[in-house]
């Protein structure tokens, strides 16, 4: 008989490991993942519900009341709604984007080529990791004052191009993923280093930068603007809902509901990059 | 072979007699290639961290409240703190205790659970990499925690405590000291499978399944000479990855904890380091102080780093 397929097919395995492998790991997706059912399902509970006593766990007569009032908050606010996601939407993508570019690209010259100042360079970057953010925040404002870029979308988008997570990630996929031999080869035949970024290094570390995109999308997504951006029109999404779930205990039904719509985009995110990631492990890895 | 040989050459052909300084001036020449790919990542780095962190290194031997310029005070910021501070000691222990026990817990969890979820087939991985990861991006919902634990009998805990006759009054689960740092570990265990976790997992499945067939001729007979021998001396680069967003997400932890336990909580028993610079740079306005706790966690971070990058080379060496 054919075994289930849940297992990758590797040599040196016992039942008894298997066994203990899947409820491990089912009980651990059931701590996770149980709270956010509870909180996902409290948005689409009625007001009456949401307060009983004892408390149910999951909703009895759902409803869409809190999405609809969201909404109605929404369509009330200084400027359409749409600005917001859209200004979120463009810091997100355009964001993510020049950090995995840029990080990658450093990444690829830490980890491949030798020349003076690589390792201080990356010893400061992972130095940088352990600075709270909190005392730079003046300085930072500071400067990006100086260069004019004060309630733009630039003073969100280039601090993200250089955030220390992307170039030590990207480093460390680079360097296991890549073959130096990979590289010579391609040297040999004339390739320009350029060419080789492009050819050779993404296409190879794509697990790792699918996954780096997954990382930088989710803190970008999350991103109040604070002290940079001023103007209402500028300003993003999760400030905005901010504001609609700061109107107190009356609007616990639709902060539920703001919580379960930031979720959506990261979870959807996730879920297209990591089936990504499979793909290409499914290509290159398991016959 | 740009960047190799041309390097190489550069050694064989400077004369002895050439200054150190025009040698290094023909290296960086020579490496120009690799400075284009650093320089668009490495100026706005300068700009955006380097260069705060200096000014913020720099303003902690001052006076300095946002309105009039920094005046010079300085050690004394780094004395007060250590003199004169006892609400920063509860602090820095506090700190310790959560860091000792989510750091190491959380990494172990992170690289357990990869290593566990790559055993499985796509599908029904791609299933647990979802229902774990969740957590670390849900954001506000992580809220819910302070529904469950809620002191009255409404909250879900001690409404299930009270009906099976475990407890007689409801606990107040945030607000006593006695529990308070003990529910925020619990929570933020929930949330931990987050960065380490997706790196370990796309760079265990980066690792050549070549590896594992010679293995299995070789004579390896289980997966825990497996990980031994094979998996965890492929992960090395990744290890020290997670084991340093553990350090520095255990030992900045605040911005989940305030939530859960309020600002301040009661006898400072959720206060953690980050906390109190919190308190000095957005309450008091008091950056000074501020950037030098910030100053006194680097040092602690980079001494705890140092040590487990030492523990860390034993592995697989």
């Amino acid at each position: 008989m054919k075994k289930l397929q849940i297992w990758n097919s590797k040599p040196s395995r016992s039942f008894g490991g298997d066994l203990a492998i899947l409820v491990f790991l089912s009980a651990g997706a059931l701590f996770s993942i149980l709270p956010l059912v509870y909180a996902v399902s409290n948005a689409f509970k009625p007001l009456n519900e949401l307060f009983l006593f004892p408390p149910v766990f999951f909703v009895r007569n759902p409803t869409m009341n809190n999405f609809y009032d969201l909404f109605v908050l929404m369509s009330s606010s200084w400027v359409p709604f749409s600005r917001y996601v859209m200004n979120t939407l463009v810091i997100s993508i355009a964001g993510t984007a020049g950090h995995v570019v840029l990080a990658s690209l450093a990444a690829y010259a830490l980890a491949k080529h030798d020349f003076p100042g690589s390792k201080a360079m990356f010893g400061v970057v992972i130095l940088s990791l352990m600075f709270a953010r909190e005392v730079t925040n003046i300085p930072n404002y500071l400067i990006v004052s100086r260069l004019g870029w004060v309630d733009t979308y630039w003073a969100i988008i280039l601090p993200a191009w250089a955030m220390s997570l992307g170039l030590f990630l990207m480093k460390q996929f680079i360097e296991a993923m890549i073959d130096n031999a990979l590289l010579e080869a391609a040297r040999i035949e004339g390739a320009s280093e350029w060419k080789i970024f492009w050819r050779i290094v993404m296409p190879n570390v794509k697990p790792g930068w699918l996954t780096l995109v997954i990382l930088a999308f989710q803190s970008l997504w999350s991103e109040t603007g604070g002290q940079f951006i001023y103007s209402e029109q500028l300003k993003t999404l999760p400030y905005a809902l901010n504001q609609i779930i700061g109107g107190g205990i009356a609007r616990a039904g639709v902060g539920a509901a703001v919580g379960v719509i930031m979720m959506i985009v990261p979870i959807t995110v996730f879920v297209i990059n990591q089936s990504k990631v499979i793909d290409t492990m499914g290509a290159s890895g398991i016959k | 072979m740009r960047a190799v040989t041309e390097k190489q050459g550069t050694t064989l052909l400077t004369s002895p007699r050439e200054g150190r300084l025009a040698r290094l001036w023909k290296e960086i020449k020579a490496n120009k290639v690799s400075y284009l790919f650093i320089a668009p990542y490495g100026i706005l780095f300068l700009l955006f961290t380097i260069i705060p962190v200096f000014i913020a290194i720099g303003l902690s031997f001052t006076h300095y409240n946002m309105l009039q310029p920094p005046r010079w005070v300085g050690w004394e910021n780094y004395l007060r703190l250590f003199l004169s501070d006892d609400v920063f000691l509860i602090a820095v222990k506090n700190t310790f205790v959560f860091a000792v026990l989510t750091g190491p817990l959380s990494y172990f969890a992170s690289f357990l659970f990869a290593w566990f979820i790559n055993e499985l087939r796509p599908k029904i991985r791609a299933v647990f990499t979802l229902m774990l990861y969740a957590p670390s991006i849900s954001g506000a919902l992580f809220m819910i925690w302070t529904v469950m634990f809620s002191g009255d009998a409404y909250g879900y805990v001690n409404g299930f405590l009270l009906y099976w006759g475990f407890i007689k009054e409801p606990v107040q689960w945030l607000t006593d000291p006695k529990y308070m740092m003990g529910v925020v570990i619990v929570v933020v265990l929930w949330m931990s499978l987050g960065t380490s976790f997706l790196a370990f997992i796309a760079g265990l499945q980066g690792i050549n399944p070549l590896l594992y067939e010679a293995g299995a001729v070789d004579g390896i007979r289980n997966r825990w000479q497996e990980l031994f021998y094979i998996t965890l001396p492929q992960m090395r680069g990744y290890l020290m990855f997670g084991a340093i967003m553990s350090i520095t997400g255990s030992f900045t932890a605040a911005a989940q904890i305030i939530p859960l336990v309020g600002f301040p909580s009661t006898d400072y028993a959720g206060h953690t380091i980050v906390a109190h610079l919190i308190d000095y740079g957005n309450v008091r306005f008091e950056m000074g102080t501020a950037s030098a706790i910030a100053v006194i966690l680097f040092v602690t971070m980079v001494v705890v780093q140092r040590w487990v990058q030492r523990v860390l080379n034993k592995v697989g060496a």
